[in-house]
């Protein structure tokens, strides 16, 4: 394969997934609490925060994608803050992972926020008077139950971080090399003459990296849920 | 006094308010669901924190309202023994029973590991998971989980209430062991008078959230005013030990020196048993009766009768093997002219004694 794709198609491929990775990453840990919030806890403006978390979904993304630029833009309010101390979003791969974390962000609240309203609470009032405090019964208990939920939600950011498009190249421009991940390059090789076969090769390099990351995650699916006495 | 609750919750259209000391042993709260017992268990478990008051077990303050105390669940040292058993189902049995353990190490052991899953007959399905288990076994799971945390404190919430009839007599005598092989103390919710007559050492009967009576079980249950559930749940219970079984099927027991027929025990000779004859199932004769095939007739004096709003009346009878309960018509106990101090025979099929109504002493 490494023959097949050119170089800069194999930069554009190599790009993605690490801009997928880092995005999926990123948005686990706050996505977890999140969803931990929205689950559990009874609070005035919970549903302000749902709105928000949602917003990325319903919003066009381009609009999305102005908004992190005029925020998290060289002269955005936070932005500039961070450039201080040496995290650059703006026209980065950073950005590109950023936007696609964002964009991600609602799908795996949602996965992982089923996934614990699916717990009893009980199970964890048990493990409560068993000895164990409420940091170990997340970390026992409610964690590996969420697990399944938490990996699909995972994967699914993983596959919605790898085609965002709108929110991305608004933030971030389609600079090779830098930001031309792969809906940005297919874009980018079907505007000049001659570019049909490259695009073509990228989109077959995007089902067999879509496919692959559900027959993972259904394979991981079933092993937890057969772990944790689900199936 | 070895628990001590005094507490008080408000909910909606239900007030709770709740107070009562009792001592060691086995104490069951007794009363018809929505009465109040499981919200007083839970407070007592640290699982209902909105509840005001007081709290103490065994000397230690678990709660106080007044003294802005209060040991979260985690630090109670309990053992909590579920209705539905709320095992781990992402964990196997041996991993279910270690959890509470593990965390234990600082206090004194009741039993040790292998001890526990021998009393409870666990030990072939140690490596099997919860969703594998039968409800009997998953509620014989649940209690050696609850015992092997070590605990100051056993709590049972209508551990048998999931279960049916063949399961709740297959985990009955696991807490009549509880009871009499470990000093700790146990708060058991109920709503059985079967299980109330088997297991309790002191009763708090409640409803609609307030103590209705609390006393020592072999008081309560051979009052005749004390009739929870209706006249038909009335039953005193008689201490007896076992004293011989017989070649044709039945088991002789004594109780205080009155000789008492029933259908075979599993108990040993010697061994003592607790016997509840429900008041319904006792046929009074102010004669000693002839010709019956009843094989039990036990002498007494009427200590009391007592007419509820229907046909029936509740007569108990002092006799040496304790007070027995009677369930007969108003009109046979004007026809036999039973008023306190008369002199009449109580007559008790063998048969009638169901097996559940029989347990360890």
């Amino acid at each position: 394969m490494i023959g097949w794709l050119g170089p800069e198609e194999w930069a554009v491929v190599l790009l993605s997934l690490k801009v997928a990775f880092w995005a999926m990453i990123g948005a686990a840990l706050p996505g977890i609490l999140v969803a931990f919030v929205l689950a559990r806890l009874e609070f005035p403006g919970k549903q302000v925060l749902n709105v928000l978390v949602h917003l990325p979904l319903v919003l066009p993304p381009v609009a999305t994608g102005y908004l992190l630029l005029v925020t998290f833009g060289t002269q955005g309010m936070i932005g500039a803050a961070l450039k201080e101390v040496g995290l650059v979003f703006a026209f980065r791969w950073t950005g590109a992972a950023l936007a696609a974390a964002v964009m991600a962000f609602p799908l795996l609240v949602r996965a992982i926020r089923l996934s614990i309203e699916a717990i009893d609470p009980k199970l964890e009032e048990a493990a409560a008077t068993l000895g164990a405090s409420r940091l170990r019964v997340f970390a026992t208990i409610t964690l590996p139950l969420m697990l399944p939920g938490l990996l699909a939600g995972l994967v699914l950011a993983f596959a919605k971080a790898m085609g965002e498009f709108g929110a991305t190249i608004t933030f971030v421009s389609n600079i090779p090399g830098q930001t031309r991940t792969l809906p940005s390059a297919i874009y980018a090789f079907l505007q000049v003459p001659g570019g049909e076969a490259a695009a073509m090769r990228l989109v077959v390099v995007s089902i067999v990296i879509a496919a692959g990351a559900l027959v993972l995650s259904e394979v991981l699916a079933r092993r937890i849920a057969a772990r944790v006495g689900q199936a | 006094m070895s628990i001590s609750v005094h507490i008080q919750q408000q909910y909606s259209g239900f007030d709770l308010d709740v107070a009562f000391d009792v001592p060691k042993g086995l104490t069951v709260l007794f009363g018809r669901s929505g009465s109040g017992k499981t919200s007083v268990i839970n407070a007592v478990a640290g699982l209902n924190r909105a509840c005001q008051g007081r709290i103490e077990v065994d000397g230690q303050v678990l709660s106080d309202t007044a003294a802005e105390l209060w040991v979260p669940a985690h630090k109670r040292a309990l053992g909590y023994v579920f209705q539905e058993g709320r095992l781990f189902p992402h964990m196997t049995v041996r991993q279910n029973l270690l959890y509470g353990h593990r965390m234990a190490r600082g206090r004194p052991e009741i039993a040790s590991f292998d001890q526990v899953v021998d009393l409870l007959g666990i030990g072939t399905v140690l490596a099997r998971r919860p969703a594998d288990l039968s409800g009997g076994e998953k509620q014989r799971v649940a209690i050696a989980r609850a015992l092997l945390a070590r605990p100051r404190l056993i709590l049972a919430d209508e551990p048998l209430a999931a279960l049916d009839a063949p399961r709740k007599s297959e985990i009955l005598p696991y807490f009549e062991r509880l009871r009499d092989e470990f000093s700790l103390p146990i708060l058991y919710v109920t709503h059985s008078m079967a299980e109330v007559a088997r297991l309790a050492t002191t009763v708090v009967a409640l409803k609609n959230g307030k103590v209705e009576r609390v006393g020592a079980a072999a008081d309560l249950l051979s009052d005749p005013s004390f009739t929870p559930l209706g006249p038909r749940e009335v039953g005193a219970v008689l201490d007896a030990k076992v004293a011989c079984h017989h070649a044709d099927g039945l088991t002789e027991l004594n109780a205080n020196g009155v000789a008492l027929l029933l259908p075979k025990l599993a108990q040993d000779v010697g061994k003592p048993v607790r016997v509840r004859v429900a008041a319904q199932d006792v046929i009074l004769s102010r004669e000693v009766p002839t010709g019956l095939s009843a094989l039990n007739i036990v002498a007494g004096q009427v200590c009391s009768v007592r007419s509820g709003g229907g046909p029936g009346a509740i007569v108990a009878l002092e006799t040496a093997a304790g007070r027995i309960l009677a369930r007969v018509t108003r009109r046979s106990a004007t026809a036999l002219g039973l008023v306190e101090g008369t002199c009449c025979y109580a007559v008790i099929k063998s048969v009638s004694v169901a097996p559940q109504d029989i347990g360890a002493g």
